[in-house]
């Protein structure tokens, strides 16, 4: 055995700041989650948790009012984070996957034109076209509504292209088999391209999830109303100017609360998480 | 591009693509669309009537001084934040992927921050940054530092980029082991075996083959930079003190939403989508996207 030697150790070091580095910021809000706001506010909180866990994220859970403001309960914005971020995964799967499939099986008159009309959403991320799409939504009557909050965001070049990839790696043997016995294109779509798509299905629920529970510049748009209130634009939104006086227990306690799901979905997810990630750039 | 065999169906094709092409048809083409038209035209105070103003919105905009210097804060913050968030990521990468006790762990811990949202990484960085209630920003202040990022453009700045960055390192690093993965130990073995040392091997061999995957995040994060920061900014500075974080994105919400802009916002927009159209035409064209995780 030879004695262990500083520069055997250096990859360790480095790798644990670098753990430390993006661990503390949660830490910090996990701890100060369980103070009162007196004590944040005054910068004195402490390295070890609090007395007031419980009762902070009751507090934030029911929207009771702080000690300065009223808020949105957690508990909305949840549902409306839930309800948003699984509208955008399941509704880009849906629609993703019949494109594909029509893009992939079929031989048909445009078929060029459709693909490149798809494509071209790839280069108009909503950032680039705000005023205008929103404006479409509220023509539309959908502002303030889960429809608004999901539908523009649903079509995406990126899904279309992952399944029509796939489905181009899927034998010519499978599909003449299917013809013999007599199964046209809906049985096949069921019986056999659906249950082959299954990690891909799963890979990207991960990655769209996360998408959408994180969306930010829209919901801050096309949402006016409190009880509408996403959970990531209305932690901003209890911040607000960021003064020392703050609710910063309720505020942490709901930081906290925001950031559960999509962290607990790629830590049990971890396998599906990268292999989603990885395959919807290539 | 096509399978050999294919369905003979006249309708079910159109059936199956209609979802999308309607989503994608009143959600991106019109609006973007309607940009481009708007970035056209002039509208008068009510909205009612428009003229035809040829490029006037973009000269408009482009000949403003605030505009420039916009830009100028953009390319500063997204540079600084694409080095930052590769450097750091294929520094941590290339030592998680050695051969060390614990590698798993490692990677489990350095992965999570990619769930993180944006603005939320950037409420974080103010618990601990804010000069009142941060540790880190008392203790900057306690040394006598006169750190309030609230007041100091360049140190608003400093936080934006931080902040950014340490969002998107995990993304990096998942596509940097990724690629290092992808790399033939036995190569690695036989220039070990030659006498070349860690830093050498690195630089002759794992830094030349991890080109496609460096050259890909770096449009990546690019891209990232310029759009998905929006939340960052948004919930840490407002684009202020001043403008000293402004981004030509918070731009476009500032002069559309906010100052009612409509023209001026379109003509930004549009310089938007041809920012992104080559960015993407970049990426098309010379990524060879080879990377494999297993």
């Amino acid at each position: 055995m030879k004695p262990t030697r500083f520069i055997d150790l250096l990859p360790h070091i480095v790798l644990i700041v670098g753990v430390l580095i993006f661990a503390y910021p949660i830490y910090v809000t996990l701890i100060g989650s369980t103070w009162d706001s007196g004590t944040i506010g005054r910068g004195g909180l402490p390295l070890w948790p609090g007395g007031q866990g419980a009762t902070n994220y009751a507090q934030a859970w029911v929207g009771e009012a702080g000690d300065r403001a009223m808020y949105t309960p957690v508990r909305t914005m949840m549902l409306n984070s839930l309800v948003m971020a699984l509208s955008i995964a399941v509704g880009k799967i849906a629609i993703s996957i019949l494109s594909a499939y029509a893009v992939a099986f079929f031989r048909f008159p445009l078929r060029m034109a459709f693909f490149w009309l798809i494509f071209i959403t790839l280069m108009l991320p909503v950032e680039v076209r705000i005023i205008p799409t929103y404006k479409v939504v509220a023509d539309l009557g959908l502002i303030n509504t889960y429809a608004g909050l999901a539908i523009p965001l649903i079509a995406s070049a990126t899904a279309t292209l992952l399944f029509r990839q796939f489905f181009l790696t899927i034998p010519d043997e499978l599909l003449e088999a299917a013809k013999i016995d007599g199964a046209g294109p809906v049985r096949f779509f069921i019986d056999v391209v659906l249950p082959l798509s299954r990690t891909n299905i799963a890979a990207l629920f991960v990655i769209l999830f996360i998408y959408g529970w994180n969306q930010y510049l829209w919901p801050l748009l096309v949402t006016s109303s409190g009880d509408m209130e996403t959970i990531v634009t209305g932690i901003t939104k209890m911040i607000g100017t960021g003064e020392s006086a703050n609710d910063w227990h309720i505020i942490m306690a709901t930081t906290v609360l925001a950031m559960l799901p999509p962290v607990a979905v790629v830590v049990f997810m971890q396998r599906w998480f990268v292999k989603g990630l990885v395959d919807s750039e290539k | 591009m096509q399978r050999r065999v294919t369905f003979d169906n006249r309708l079910l094709p159109y059936l199956l693509l209609a979802p999308q092409v309607a989503v994608t048809l009143v959600f991106f083409i019109w609006p973007a669309a309607n940009a481009i038209w708007q970035s056209v035209h002039l509208q008068d105070a009510f909205g009612i009537r428009s003229e035809f103003v040829w490029f006037e919105n973009f000269t408009n905009v482009l000949g403003d001084p605030n505009y420039l210097d916009t830009l100028k804060v953009t390319v500063v913050f997204s540079l600084a934040v694409t080095v930052l968030a590769m450097g750091l990521a294929l520094l941590l990468a290339v030592l998680a992927d050695s051969k060390i006790k614990g590698a798993r762990a490692y990677k489990t811990l350095l992965i999570w921050p990619y769930a993180l949202a944006p603005a939320v990484a950037a409420v974080l960085w103010m618990f601990i940054f804010n000069p009142d209630i941060g540790s880190f920003g008392r203790a900057l202040r306690a040394l006598g530092y006169d750190w309030d990022y609230r007041l100091n453009g360049g140190q608003a700045l400093t936080m934006v980029i931080m902040a950014a960055s340490w969002k998107q390192v995990s993304y990096n690093f998942i596509f940097f082991l990724a690629g290092l993965q992808a790399i033939p130990r036995s190569v690695m073995e036989a220039a070990s075996i030659d006498g070349a040392g860690p830093v050498r091997r690195f630089w002759t061999i794992t830094f030349p083959l991890l080109s496609p995957t460096t050259f890909f995040l770096l449009v990546v994060d690019m891209v990232y930079a310029f759009f998905e920061t929006f939340g960052t900014i948004h919930a840490l500075t407002q684009g202020g003190p001043g403008k000293a974080t402004e981004t030509l994105i918070f731009r476009v919400y500032q002069d559309g939403v906010v100052n009612n802009d409509l023209g001026g916002s379109s003509a930004q927009s549009v310089i938007l989508m041809v920012i992104v159209i080559a960015l993407t035409a970049v990426q098309f064209r010379f990524v060879e996207r080879k990377v494999h995780y297993s």
